[in-house]
């Protein structure tokens, strides 16, 4: 029956990312650590970081890493599958309109609407995240004394490298992996 | 229609052309780091510059609808040019060619995960990551909501708060959210084609 849950999860997760990139993060996140837990936030924080690290589509590079992880290669296969089948029957059915049709006005414009939201929801995943880097499993505190000093700081640097020089995301991963583990090794 | 001609003409041919389907998709998505907006630009290089199988102007489209489709849009985009050039078959070759590449790297990772995270080194290192993914998410949040806003639409902007304080603070169902977004954003269109309409007359 796992399978079929993952069928399942993963199709939702390729039915409604919208938009591409990190679109599909936040439901990747709901379905994955809220939804079913079969991962934790840090654990879901990792698979977002190698996939940032490894070619192909976080949706499906999350299917095939949390497939595996709860059922095997079967489980990578069914996930995967699931991802793409709304994929497989929408884009066909638009593809088959669009070479009769040639007409992309309204779909674009329902686009137009999706956007705000998808950005909202990239941003909401995406404090998730920040909030286990500075804080911890333990989440958000108003303490300001339990803020990850180091991660606070590899976070500024981070943000400050990508907004001044457009530097490849990769090369962030690389550097701030590197320096946390100089640093954590140092002082742990 | 050129597509039907080639498939029937030979099967050789026809062959030969969902190999090159097949290998093009699997070659770009094994070594595009970065997802959709990396991959697509370089696919308009293979099949309308290199391959010359696509027209600019055409591919462009397909790419428009790539993006409107839910889904990842290099998924999305490699069904469209496998549509375009062997019809559904055609599709199935390139999503099957786009999917391998990551489908055998990260369930290859995910057998070492576990024994990856427990390790001190890479524990340590993954830890000093979360800040660098959580600045590289930041980063993209900002472009993206900077495009938003310079535009000037409240009711975009609107959105993008109203949809931030649904998901974040009251954990509204994500898919909810994006029906909503959706259908607010098509009556708009509507709303907004009317009034062109009545002011053109």
């Amino acid at each position: 029956m796992i399978y079929l849950r993952l069928f399942i999860s993963f199709l939702q997760i390729g039915l409604f990312s919208i938009g591409g990139g990190y679109a599909a993060m936040p439901l990747i996140k709901e379905q994955i650590v809220d939804i079913n837990g079969w991962l934790t936030l840090k654990e879901f924080t990792d698979l977002v970081t190698i996939a940032e690290m490894t070619p192909g589509p976080i949706a499906i590079n999350a299917a095939s890493f949390v497939g595996n992880q709860i059922g095997g290669i079967l489980g990578s296969v069914v996930a995967t599958l699931g991802c793409v089948i709304p994929s497989y029957v929408i884009v066909l059915s638009l593809a088959w309109i669009y070479f009769r049709y040639k007409n992309l006005s309204f779909i674009s414009g329902v686009l137009e609407g999706l956007r705000p939201a998808v950005v909202a929801l990239i941003g909401s995943a995406g404090v998730s995240i920040l909030t286990l880097a500075f804080w911890g499993e333990n989440g958000f505190s108003l303490n300001l004394s339990d803020i990850n000093i180091v991660a606070l700081i590899l976070f500024l640097a981070s943000l400050f490298t990508l907004r001044k020089w457009k530097v490849s995301p990769i090369y962030i991963m690389l550097g701030t992996g590197f320096v946390g583990m100089l640093i954590y090794m140092i002082i742990e | 229609m050129n597509k039907n001609m080639t498939s029937k003409k030979n099967t050789s041919k026809g062959l030969s052309l969902y190999w090159t389907l097949f290998s093009s998709t699997f070659v770009l998505s094994a070594f595009t780091f970065g997802g959709g907006f990396v991959i697509v630009p370089l696919m308009k290089k293979k099949y309308v510059k290199d391959l010359k199988w696509i027209e600019e102007e055409e591919m462009l489209n397909m790419i428009a609808i790539a993006q409107s489709s839910p889904g990842a849009i290099a998924v999305n985009a490699a069904i469209m040019v496998g549509y375009k050039m062997a019809g559904i078959l055609g599709a199935l070759i390139t999503t099957f060619g786009t999917i391998l590449p990551p489908l055998i790297i990260l369930t290859v990772i995910s057998f070492f995960y576990q024994g990856f995270s427990d390790n001190r080194y890479i524990g340590a290192m993954l830890k000093g990551m979360q800040a660098g993914i959580a600045a590289v998410i930041v980063d993209v949040v900002i472009g993206l909501s900077g495009d938003i806003i310079k535009k000037k639409q409240l009711i975009s902007i609107f959105l993008m708060i109203f949809v931030f304080v649904s998901a974040f603070f009251l954990n509204i169902n994500v898919g909810i959210l994006i029906l909503f977004s959706g259908i607010l954003g098509g009556l708009v269109v509507i709303y907004r084609n009317k009034g062109k309409g009545r002011a053109s007359k």
